[in-house]
C-alpha cells in the first residue's frame, strides 16, 4: 500500500501513539460532578449555611452580634402577621396550583394528543413558550393596562353594556394576583405534563377505549396515572415559585396582600439580618416539607432518569 | 338473522382526504373461521381491521358481525377485541389488572373481576405472573397477557394485528400453533392482519391477500397457493415461477420444477444465478433467456445426484399441467 492516509488500521495507531491520560474510575466521577458541585456549594450551600448562621444572631439598631439565641424564631413564629402571611400565601399557591393544573393539563394533552401535525404542535408549543423570552416582571405589569379603572377589559365591557361602571376588582386585588400567577406560571406545568404525555403510547389509549373505556375513565384510569411524575413536577414548579414570590403580589395586589418574600425584603431594608435570616429559613423549611410530602405521592427522580 | 358469516364487509371504503386507503372492499368470513389479512405494506389490511374494530371511522360502505350492522358502533359495543401490535399493556397496572380491565370499566367488583382474570391468565398459562408489571415480562408473555385481556371481554371477533411481528422466529411458529388451537377451542373467529406468508398459510382457514386498497384473491390457504390469480399473487405468495404461456402468464410452483433437458414438456433454459441449501430442499435461481427469473426447488437427494453451481447454464423443465394459467394479467 503506498499511501497511508485514508486507512482506518493507521488512525488507530496514530491516536495510539500519543500519550493518552488515563484517570482512574472515581476520578473521572468527580471530574464529571465537580462544577456542578461548585456552583452549588458556592452558590447555594454556603449563602443557605451562612444565614442559618446569622438566624441565630443578636442584633439591635447599629449592628449585628454573634451569638446563639433563638428569639429571632420565636418572635417569627409568634406574631400573628407571619401567619397572616403564610396562610395567605398557601391560599394563593393552592388556588394558583389547581387552575395552572387544570389548564396546564388540558393544553399538554391538546398539543399531545389532538395535533397530529408535528410542525403545527412545534408552533404552538413556540407559541406557549416565547412569551418567557421577556422578564416576567414585564409579562406582569402588562396586565395592569389591561385590567385598570380604565383600562382595555373595563371598556370592552362598558362598551358591550355588560357593566355600566368599571369593575374595581380587576386590578389591585387577590383576583389580579391570581390571574398574574396563572400567565406566568401554566407553562411550568404545560412543560413536565406534555413530556409525560408524549411518552404515552396512543394504542393505549385505544386499548381502553376497545375495553370500553369512556373517555373520562380512560383519562382517570391510564392518562393520569400514567402522567402523574409529569403533574407532580408541574406542581412542585408552580408551588415554589409562588411561594417565593416577591413582585407579583406587590404589583398586583396594590399592596392589600403581602407576601413571605416581602415581609424578609422589608426587615432587610430595615437591615435587620437576623430576623430575615430566621424568616428565609422557616420558608425554606415549609417548602422543603412541602415538597417532601408531593415527593412522597410521586417520586418526581423516577421521571428525570428516564 | 343471518349467522353464517361471522364478519362482512360491504363495500368498505376508508379515504385520507385524497387517497383511497381501502377501496370498496366486500368480504365475508364465515363462521369460527380463522381469516388472515394478508399483503404487503399499506396494502390496507391494517386499515382493515382497525375499521372493523372501530378504531377507525369508515368512509363508506358497511360492517356487519354476525348479521348485525356495527359500522357506528362504539368498539366495545362490536363484539369485537381488539390484540395490538405492540401489545398496549398499561403500563402501570400488573398482569391481573390489565386483564381486569374491560371487567372494571364495565363496573364489575373487585374480587369478581380478579377471579375472572386469574381464569383467562390460566387459560394462556400465565397465572404465575398475575402481579408482574408488563415491563417484567418478556415479549411472549406479554402478547400471552395481550390475548387473555383480549379474550376476557368474550368477543365475537377477535382481531389480531401483527401479534407475531415482535416475537423471534422460534417463539412465533410456537406461539401461532397456540393461536390456533385457542382458535379452535373457542370456537369464535380470528381475525388476523400479517405481512408473512407463511403465518398466513399455516394459520388460515381464508386467506384474504390484499393490495393498494383491494382484495385480490380470498379463499383457503390452499385454494390460493395452487390457484393463485394474477403474477401479484403468485410473487407475493412466493415459491412460484411466473413465466408467459401461450395464453397469457402461467404461474408454476417451483417444488415442481426441475433442472433437466429439453424434452417434450415445456422448458425455459438460462443461467443459474444462486444455489441454496435449504436442509430437505435446495433451491436453485436462475436468470431465464427470456429475462424473467425463476427458481427450482428441488429434494437434497436430486439436486445432488447432479449438482450445478452459478454460472452453470441449466434448462427448467416441468410437467403441462404443472402450469397454472391466470385469470389475470
Amino acid at each position: 500500500m503506498g499511501t497511508t492516509t485514508a486507512s482506518p488500521i493507521f488512525a488507530a495507531e496514530r491516536r495510539m501513539a500519543w500519550p493518552r491520560l488515563r484517570f482512574p474510575a472515581w476520578a473521572v466521577s468527580w471530574l464529571q460532578v465537580g462544577p456542578m458541585m461548585l456552583i452549588l456549594s458556592v452558590l447555594f450551600a454556603l449563602p443557605t449555611f451562612l444565614f442559618l448562621a446569622v438566624s441565630f444572631f443578636d442584633y439591635d439598631r447599629t449592628g449585628i452580634y454573634p451569638a446563639f439565641m433563638l428569639d429571632n424564631y420565636k418572635e417569627l413564629l409568634s406574631t400573628p402577621s407571619t401567619w397572616r402571611v403564610y396562610v395567605s400565601s398557601l391560599k394563593f399557591a393552592v388556588i394558583v396550583w389547581a387552575i395552572t393544573l387544570g389548564l396546564g393539563f388540558n393544553v399538554a394533552y391538546f398539543l399531545v394528543f389532538h395535533i397530529r401535525n408535528s410542525m403545527l404542535r412545534t408552533v404552538l408549543f413556540l407559541l406557549c413558550a416565547i412569551p418567557f423570552w421577556t422578564s416576567g416582571i414585564i409579562r406582569a405589569i402588562a396586565w395592569v393596562p389591561f385590567l385598570g379603572r380604565n383600562g382595555a377589559f373595563n371598556q370592552i365591557l362598558m362598551a358591550l353594556g355588560v357593566t355600566q361602571r368599571p369593575l374595581e376588582f380587576l386590578l389591585f386585588s387577590d383576583f389580579a394576583v391570581i390571574v398574574t400567577y396563572v400567565h406566568l406560571f401554566t407553562l411550568l406545568m404545560i412543560g413536565p405534563i406534555a413530556n409525560s404525555l408524549s411518552k404515552i403510547d396512543p394504542a393505549l389509549i385505544e386499548a381502553a377505549r376497545d375495553a370500553g373505556a369512556s373517555r373520562w375513565r380512560t383519562m382517570t384510569d391510564v392518562v393520569i396515572p400514567l402522567s402523574k411524575t409529569g403533574i407532580a413536577l408541574g406542581s412542585l414548579l408552580v408551588f415554589t415559585q409562588v411561594m417565593g414570590d416577591y413582585f407579583v403580589v406587590k404589583t398586583m395586589s396594590g399592596g392589600q396582600s403581602a407576601s413571605i418574600v416581602s415581609m424578609l425584603s422589608t426587615e432587610i431594608q430595615a437591615m435587620q439580618y437576623p430576623p430575615a435570616s430566621a424568616n428565609a429559613m422557616v420558608l425554606v423549611i415549609f417548602v422543603a416539607i412541602m415538597v417532601a410530602l408531593m415527593m412522597r405521592v410521586v417520586d418526581v427522580r423516577k421521571e428525570l432518569v428516564k | 338473522m343471518d349467522t353464517r358469516f361471522d364478519v362482512e364487509l360491504i363495500e368498505v371504503s376508508k379515504r385520507y382526504g385524497a387517497t383511497l386507503a381501502v377501496d370498496a372492499i366486500s368480504l365475508r368470513i364465515p363462521a369460527a373461521s380463522y381469516c388472515c389479512l394478508l399483503g404487503p405494506s399499506g396494502c390496507g389490511k391494517t386499515t382493515t381491521l382497525r375499521m372493523i374494530a372501530g378504531h377507525e371511522a369508515i368512509s363508506s360502505g358497511d360492517i356487519l358481525i354476525q348479521g348485525q350492522n356495527i359500522s357506528e358502533l362504539a368498539p366495545v359495543r362490536r363484539g369485537t377485541a381488539m390484540m395490538f401490535q405492540s401489545y398496549a399493556l398499561f403500563p402501570h397496572l400488573n398482569c391481573l389488572d390489565n386483564v381486569a380491565f374491560s371487567l372494571k370499566m364495565r363496573g364489575v367488583g373487585k374480587a369478581e373481576r380478579h377471579a375472572k382474570a386469574r381464569e383467562f391468565l390460566d387459560l394462556v398459562q400465565m397465572a404465575d405472573f398475575a402481579q408482574r408489571l408488563p415491563a417484567q415480562l418478556s415479549g411472549g408473555q406479554q402478547q400471552r397477557v395481550a390475548l387473555a385481556r383480549a379474550l376476557i371481554m368474550r368477543p365475537k371477533v377477535l382481531l389480531l394485528d401483527e401479534p407475531l411481528s415482535a416475537l423471534d422466529p422460534f417463539l412465533r411458529i410456537k406461539v401461532r400453533e397456540e393461536l390456533k388451537r385457542l382458535q379452535r377451542e373457542l370456537g369464535i373467529t380470528f381475525v388476523h392482519v400479517t405481512h408473512s406468508q407463511d403465518e398466513a398459510m399455516a394459520l388460515a382457514d381464508m386467506m384474504v391477500v390484499m393490495q393498494d386498497g383491494h382484495i385480490r384473491q380470498s379463499g383457503s390457504p390452499r385454494e390460493v397457493f395452487e390457484k393463485p390469480v394474477s403474477p401479484f399473487i403468485a410473487r407475493f405468495i412466493g415459491s412460484h415461477n411466473v413465466l408467459s404461456g401461450p395464453s397469457g402468464p402461467i404461474a408454476i410452483r417451483a417444488d415442481r420444477c426441475r433442472l433437466g433437458v429439453p424434452g417434450e414438456g415445456p422448458f425455459v433454459s438460462g443461467r443459474i444465478t444462486a444455489v441454496e441449501y435449504q436442509g430437505a430442499m435446495v433451491r436453485v435461481a436462475m436468470m431465464t433467456d427470456l429475462g424473467p427469473e425463476a427458481a427450482a426447488l428441488m429434494p437434497d437427494r436430486d439436486f445432488y445426484a447432479d449438482p450445478v453451481g452459478p454460472g452453470d447454464p441449466a434448462t427448467l423443465i416441468w410437467a403441462e399441467r404443472d402450469a397454472h394459467v391466470m385469470m389475470e394479467a
